[in-house]
């Protein structure tokens, strides 16, 4: 249950967790135990504040779909290529996969947990392949990105979607590769399990969501008429 | 993205320590110093405008000589005179007013004032620098492409701005390169908000609450969430707009539009869509403008007034209220545009409610200076010159913000006085309070008083005898954007206006040679300052002039108090630092 923000301590609270108890003069919390400004906490705030800003971006190009949609004429609902569905599963199924790997690595199982992040990567590169099919599924039917507004949108949310995941593709990828030398190297200090799971667990919430974007996308294109 | 740690060297090399550096002062020493350069050209282009309205039949072959092309024989054309409107206002908006204050003080200070070593993510911030540089010199690539640059002004309404060269010059690739170069700043902008909102939030030193945090780090992070959600809907107008020009949708360009003689292929799209997106961002842009401006200001004057500022908390409340009525707000621009009256009237009332919170913030300045022993120092000057500036803007904003009074005076000159002094010369003031204030910091000498103080009246000045006499032309109904009045009779009078206002122009722009002079000069040749010339309170008067690499070395501060303790009753001195450990309690 949130508790409704009535102070700016009530913010602070919520944006960086409740202040340690300590004498009123130390003023409590103020950032992080120095030394020093470990990346954890940073990592997953960044990228929240980060998916905010990409949240406004597919929100921007939402209204316009429904104003445009609204200004009727020539819009013309195209049939979602078949091949969406397939995607959607694939996407789905990468959601999942992240998911375990998370936890694997969460219990230090490294080689198996890195094993799962490799597969979500498949998942998501075999996702934009499958995009692509459905861009060429619609131009083989001649449905180009100025044919009528609704394909505009598609192809243009589509891309916009696929551009992004593709950096999902590119962080994990880092992260894999990250994964690979320190278990090779170093079997897992603490600092660096620590620091690792910050990484991931930025990574996870960043997949999630374009996860859940291209859910919302589906909807908004061919379900919400 | 290793993070930095407590202690940490150097890079020794010139180029990872000066150009492609990571420290957060040397970032921000490059946003200034990239604003000081667009500032420049800025100008220079507004005084362009200004010769060709106070004199327009002259020919100016030497000026001439800048933009051979555009410029054929030393006149101005109406159509390259657009061309100047454009990039006069997307210089200055982007390139000065958001990158001077947020990504230069923004960045040299905040992680300072919060006791952190360096930003969060020191890696993106470099970046952010150099998208926003590439962004920059694409911009200027629009004056060297043919068709010169875009007509379009900075808000590039559709269907001007969609339909491409047909439509007049600067349309083609200039407009072009115009999105690209907005596109590449929204991106840079966002990696910076991205940096100093996970400063603030997670990098604060021990003792630093949020309740003990300077104004100025309040307006940067303010500023910043503003700029984390508004330059995204930019973005995602400015992909729509270049699908429109490039790709033949169509999303603004309406149906049976015909231009030059030519029925063109779109269909369908609506010109207003645009003013929707570009509004949601233009509007909350303006307080990303002005916000660091407020947050300087408060800064200064309770320094200088050698009290605390008057109701802190008010003043944190009053930031955020600006912020968040910023996002609703955006359709006080559009009340030409044909847009529902009920709307309207929504848009009007919420507008007026901004009245409160900037009153909240007027009041408190004032009551910060009630019976205060100011010194007046040039920082001080340019504070108080921001708080008359910004009152009389906002005098002139109440009147737009009712309908019934925008919709004659939206398209005159009035609206260009109002925007000039409450987001352009505010912000500039903002920004000299904060140069003249932490010059001795950066570069451990003191600016010339004198030369400064100089400054500031000429300045001050000067902008009035500019920006007051643009009201009575809005209220005459001189229309904006025109290049000539020649031909419409009730404008004739007004000719001897135009000319008082470019003198006062011309005089106001060479004051700000001063400026630059004092500035570089002082870098060199300045008096060495110590480490606290103004005897302030906040952190980054307990470090060396200039910093050191690392900030605060091994190091790290631990906050006892808050960040305006002056003047406190039974203290040695008149100030208290923030490190100062608390008195021993009376038992």
């Amino acid at each position: 249950m949130a508790k409704p923000i009535t102070s700016l301590r009530d913010f602070e609270t919520i944006a960086v967790g409740p202040r340690p108890p300590g004498r009123p003069e130390d003023g409590g919390r103020g950032g992080k135990e120095q030394p020093p400004n470990l990346p954890e906490g940073s990592y997953r705030l960044a990228m929240l504040f980060a998916l905010a800003s990409i949240g406004m971006l597919f929100l921007g190009f939402t209204s316009a779909y429904i104003v445009r949609q609204g200004l009727g004429g020539d819009w013309q609902p195209l049939d979602p290529p078949a091949i969406l569905w397939a995607n959607t599963l694939m996407l789905l199924g990468s959601s999942v996969t992240l998911h375990r790997s998370r936890t694997l690595l969460r219990r230090e199982a490294i080689r198996e947990g890195v094993r799962w992040l490799s597969l979500t990567m498949v998942l998501g590169l075999l996702f934009l392949a499958g995009q692509y099919g459905a861009w060429r599924q619609l131009v083989a039917q001649g449905v180009y990105l100025n044919t009528n507004p609704h394909s505009s949108f598609f192809y243009l949310l589509t891309a916009a979607h696929g551009v992004h995941v593709l950096g999902g593709i590119l962080g994990l990828g880092y992260i894999t590769l990250r994964g690979w030398r320190w278990r090779l190297i170093l079997m897992g200090t603490p600092d660096r399990l620590k620091h690792y799971d910050a990484l991931v667990g930025a990574a996870a919430l960043y997949w999630h969501f374009m996860d859940g974007l291209w859910v919302y996308l589906f909807i908004l294109l061919f379900l919400w008429r | 993205m290793t993070q930095a740690t407590a202690v940490h060297e150097a890079p020794k090399s010139f180029i990872r320590r000066y150009i492609f550096s990571t420290d957060h002062k040397v970032i921000g020493l490059q946003y200034l110093f990239l604003a000081m350069a667009a500032v420049a050209i800025g100008i220079v282009l507004s005084l362009y405008m200004r010769l060709r309205l106070a004199w327009p039949t002259e020919r100016w072959p030497l000026l001439g000589k800048l933009f051979p092309n555009a410029m054929a024989g030393g006149t101005i054309s109406p159509e390259f005179y657009l061309s100047l409107v454009t990039m006069h206002g997307t210089i200055m908006v982007f390139f000065v007013l958001t990158t001077a204050p947020l990504g230069g003080f923004g960045n040299y200070f905040l992680p300072i004032q919060v006791g952190a070593h360096d930003m969060a993510f020191p890696v993106l911030n470099m970046l952010s620098f150099w998208v926003t540089l590439a962004g920059f010199l694409v911009l200027m690539a629009a004056f060297f492409v043919s068709g010169g640059a875009p007509i379009s002004g900075w808000t590039a309404y559709a269907p001007l701005s969609a339909v491409g060269e047909i439509a007049g010059p600067g349309l083609g690739m200039g407009q072009n390169l115009w999105i690209l170069s907005i596109a590449l700043f929204c991106i840079a902008s966002l990696l910076g908000a991205l940096n100093f909102i996970t400063t603030t939030l997670n990098l604060r030193t021990k003792g630093m609450a949020m309740t003990r945090l300077p104004l100025t780090v309040w307006a940067w992070f303010t500023t910043a969430v503003l700029a984390l959600l508004a330059f995204p809907v930019l973005l995602a107008g400015g992909i729509l707009l270049l699908l429109d020009r490039v790709a033949g949708t169509s999303f603004f360009v309406p149906g049976g539009l015909i231009v030059s003689d030519k029925i063109l292929p779109h269909k369908g799209g609506s010109p207003l869509l645009w003013q929707h997106l570009f509004w949601f961002f233009g509007h909350p842009e303006v307080y990303i403008a002005i916000l660091p401006g407020m947050g300087i200001t408060s800064h200064v004057l309770s320094t200088f007034a050698r009290k605390p500022i008057f109701g802190y908390r008010a003043m944190v409340t009053a930031i955020f209220a600006i912020g968040l009525l910023g996002f609703l707000v955006w359709g006080h621009h559009m009340f030409v545009s044909g847009m529902s009256p009920y709307s309207a009237i929504a848009f009007s009332l919420l507008t007026l409610s901004i009245g409160v919170p900037s009153a909240i913030k007027t009041f408190n300045w004032l009551a910060t200076l009630y019976k205060a022993r100011i010194h007046f120092t040039v920082p001080m000057l340019f504070a108080l010159g921001f708080v008359s500036i910004f009152v009389t803007g906002g005098l002139s904003g109440i009147v737009l913000g009712q309908t019934s009074l925008d919709i004659p005076m939206h398209d005159t000159y009035f609206v260009v006085a109002h925007f000039h002094l409450i987001m352009g010369v505010a912000a500039i003031f903002g920004i000299f309070a904060g140069t003249y204030y932490w010059f001795p910091k950066i570069f451990g000498r003191m600016m010339n008083d004198a030369l400064g103080k100089l400054h500031f009246w000429l300045t001050f000045i000067g902008i009035y005898a500019i920006f007051i006499p643009m009201h009575i032309l809005g209220i005459a109904g001189h229309p904006r954007r025109y290049a000539e009045t020649a031909g419409f009779d009730f404008l004739t009078p007004l000719q001897p206006i135009h000319v008082f206002i470019t003198i006062a122009a011309l005089i106001t722009a060479g004051a700000q040679l001063l400026f630059f002079f004092n500035f570089f000069w002082s870098i060199w040749k300045g008096k060495k300052a110590e480490m606290n010339p103004w005897r302030a309170t906040t952190l980054e008067w307990t470090i060396p002039s200039p910093p050191p690499h690392d900030n605060f070395g091994p190091q790290t501060p631990v906050v006892h108090r808050g960040p305006y303790e002056y003047s406190v009753p039974g203290a040695a001195e008149d100030y208290l630092l923030q490190t100062a450990p608390p008195a021993p309690t009376k038992s």
